[in-house]
């Protein structure tokens, strides 16, 4: 009978591990196992993509639709090259939509937001968002103010 | 002169023992118990008194572990007005580091070192020689079921040691501090990682699982087999394994985030 | 010597800088009982283990049953010891069996008996010692009589041609003592089996052994029957026997000296 007792213990013991291990990858990581849906591939090219990184997500109006696929660097005009996954039934952003590298809260992380343009034409895998805006670097703004300052005084 | 030598005959020693360690390690995983059944037994008695017996100390350690980080994170995520880092930093503390090393070092302070001893025990009242006396082979019967109920045990109790640690950060930081749930989770779950988070984690804990055990259940079959020394044996597994934990831990740090 | 079972020939070890056997040769004829007898420290119990070759020697032979056990392989010797039982000083019995299992044990690890003749061999070894009634109590809650009654159960559980004792009398009183005098001979008897006992207590030892051989100092001093080693003249074997404090084996222990020369007192 106590040999029975202690096959019980050990058997909840596995599964608690393995339980937690669930746990820690759904709700802690985020994981989802039904993530295998549909997408097709756009790109965008930046100036500057200042700390964006891959599955940094793509959002609408706040929603994520989609994530980063990979960015390398366009060795012709270099420039960030991101390629980005976009969820198959976001079917309808126009082709003149426009693109930004924008920052969740001070200290957060990167992650790409689309604004919506006007084009009847709606992209489809392999397509091209021309009209970007890159990453707001910090060194950067602070020259651009201080410049600024400096001519005011003049 | 005669410093060098002696310095020199302790080196030779060290690395006389590290290989008789190695031997024997591969001789108790390599002659595995033949009768499944039997071995099976063996192995669920092990994993109850490793796994199941150091279960209470790991999840009391784990949910108070969380609940203190919650506490300094947030005290110091306030100053910066982004208390909802605080899961993420509960997180990443726990996943990367303080579950695998916390739970090690209480595993061999809990179970390494009674495996010490009882196999030292077993050595003083004959029962090893016993075992060899019978033309059974006291490594497949006695250190192989030992040895792999550690390296099962210790990776599952990180894991729920982690989860536990989460739970009580999350009490104390949400329903405690009052930090927004959703921001809480939403945080956490966008900077930690599955793969690079998650299994590494995972992995360090199965790496100081190995050397723990390893070192337990050598401490005990080579003891000096009297009151006295599996007394010191026992002393030897939980500093060597704790030393052996938290170097191996540098090294494995530096090899899976070393790079960013 | 009629048929020797075990021949040990020029046998030499030595632990460290501690010689403990040089050059010993002794047999131990087949179906008898054997006491090998020694003060303390003279090392019997190593001579055991280098029957068994649970220990190397430095040199020499060993033969059992005209094997050399010491240049057998690993499968070949395991071979050769399920054909030995062996009643360890201390018992030995697995803490984490109950006494039944513990007997059970041998016979599941080497035999392909079903669980239900394992269990009546059991019972029989049990009661063979008289100890079926404690079947199902632990090593913990058997007295130190019994313990030894159990493994002695245990060490015959194969039926071996050889069982070795380990100072079966150590620390038992007059009626345990009795009691496994009793059962080693009649084990002997009934199974034909060879039995070799290490010992210090003279009295028991000569009561059951057929042959005699007496340790001290590393080597055999004396070998023979029982009434051959109480006829010796010898003055350590008189010593021995008699239980004299002084004589060839001194009382005092060895001295250094500062310079580390060893001192006769």
């Amino acid at each position: 009978m106590r040999s029975k007792r202690t096959e019980l213990f050990v058997g909840s013991f596995i599964l608690l591990g393995i339980l937690a291990f669930v746990y820690l990858a759904v709700q802690v990581s985020g994981l989802a196992f039904t993530d295998k849906k549909d997408t097709y591939q756009i790109v965008a090219r930046f100036d500057d993509i200042g700390g964006l990184s891959n599955r940094a997500k793509v959002t609408i109006a706040g929603v994520t639709i989609g994530s980063v696929e990979s960015i390398t660097l366009d060795k012709e005009l270099y420039m960030g090259l991101v390629t980005m996954n976009i969820d198959s039934d976001v079917n309808n952003i126009p082709t003149d939509s426009s693109i930004a590298i924008l920052t969740s809260g001070l200290l957060g992380e990167k992650y790409l937001g689309l604004s919506i343009g006007a084009d009847d034409e709606m992209l489809t895998d392999g397509g091209e968002i021309f009209d970007t805006q890159s990453a707001l670097v910090l060194e950067t703004l602070i020259s651009q103010f201080l410049f600024k300052a400096g001519d005011s005084e003049k | 002169m005669k410093m060098v030598a002696l310095l020199g005959g302790a080196l030779l020693d060290w690395i006389e023992s590290v290989g008789r360690a190695g031997i024997f390690l591969a001789q108790s995983i390599f002659r595995l118990p033949v009768r499944f059944k039997e071995s099976i037994n063996l192995l669920i008695k092990q994993l109850y008194s490793v796994g199941v017996l150091s279960l209470v100390i790991v999840v009391v350690s784990g949910a108070f572990i969380g609940m203190v980080l919650a506490l300094q994170g947030y005290s110091i995520l306030a100053k910066f007005g982004s208390e909802e880092a605080v899961g993420q930093l509960l997180a990443l503390a726990l996943l990367r580091e303080l579950g695998p090393v916390v739970t090690a070092l209480l595993f061999a302070g809990r179970a390494g070192s009674s495996l010490t001893a009882e196999i030292g025990l077993m050595k003083a009242t004959e029962q090893l020689s016993s075992f060899e006396m019978m033309g059974v082979d006291p490594l497949r019967r006695v250190i192989a079921p030992r040895f792999i109920a550690g390296v099962i045990c210790l990776p599952l109790l990180s894991l729920i040691f982690s989860t536990t640690g989460i739970i009580g950060g999350l009490v104390v930081s949400v329903n405690w501090l009052g930090v927004h749930d959703g921001a809480f989770w939403s945080l956490m779950q966008q900077s930690v990682y599955f793969d690079t988070d998650i299994v590494n984690g995972f992995i360090k804990a199965v790496c100081f699982s190995i050397a723990v055990t390893w070192i337990a259940v050598y401490q005990g079959y080579e003891c000096v087999p009297t009151s006295e020394g599996i007394g010191k044996a026992t002393t030897r597994t939980v500093v060597l394994g704790s030393l052996a934990i938290l170097a191996l831990d540098f090294v494995l740090t530096a090899a899976m985030f070393g790079d960013f | 010597m009629a048929d020797a079972y075990i021949e040990v020939q020029d046998l030499s070890f030595s632990r460290g800088d501690r010689v403990i056997y040089e050059n010993v040769s002794l047999t131990i004829p087949r179906g008898k009982i054997t006491a090998v007898m020694g003060p303390s420290g003279t090392g019997k119990t190593t001579l055991l283990r280098l029957i068994a070759a649970q220990l190397s020697p430095d040199s020499g032979l060993v033969l059992v049953d005209g094997k050399n056990v010491h240049m057998l392989s690993r499968s070949e010797l395991y071979k050769v010891r399920k054909k030995m039982g062996m009643l360890f000083q201390s018992g030995a019995l697995f803490s984490d069996m109950s006494v039944a299992e513990n007997i059970a044990f041998p016979m599941e690890e080497h035999t392909k008996l079903d669980a239900k003749a394992i269990n009546e061999k059991v019972l029989e070894k049990l009661h063979s010692v008289g100890l079926r009634g404690a079947a199902q109590l632990k090593p913990s809650e058997l007295s130190g009589g019994m313990a030894r009654r159990v493994a002695l159960a245990r060490a015959i559980a194969l039926d071996p041609e050889l069982v070795m004792y380990d100072e079966p009398f150590t620390g038992q009183d007059p009626i345990s003592k009795g009691v496994l005098v009793k059962l080693i001979r009649q084990l002997n008897e009934s199974a034909n089996m060879t039995s070799v006992l290490v010992s210090h207590d003279v009295e028991e030892s000569l009561s059951i052994a057929d042959h005699v051989c007496i340790l001290a100092g590393g080597r055999v001093i004396a070998e023979g029957s029982p009434e051959d080693i109480r006829m010796s003249d010898d003055a350590e074997v008189k010593q021995f026997l008699n239980g004299e404090p002084d004589g060839p084996v001194p009382f005092h222990y060895p001295e250094k000296d500062r310079a580390g020369v060893e001192v006769t007192v």
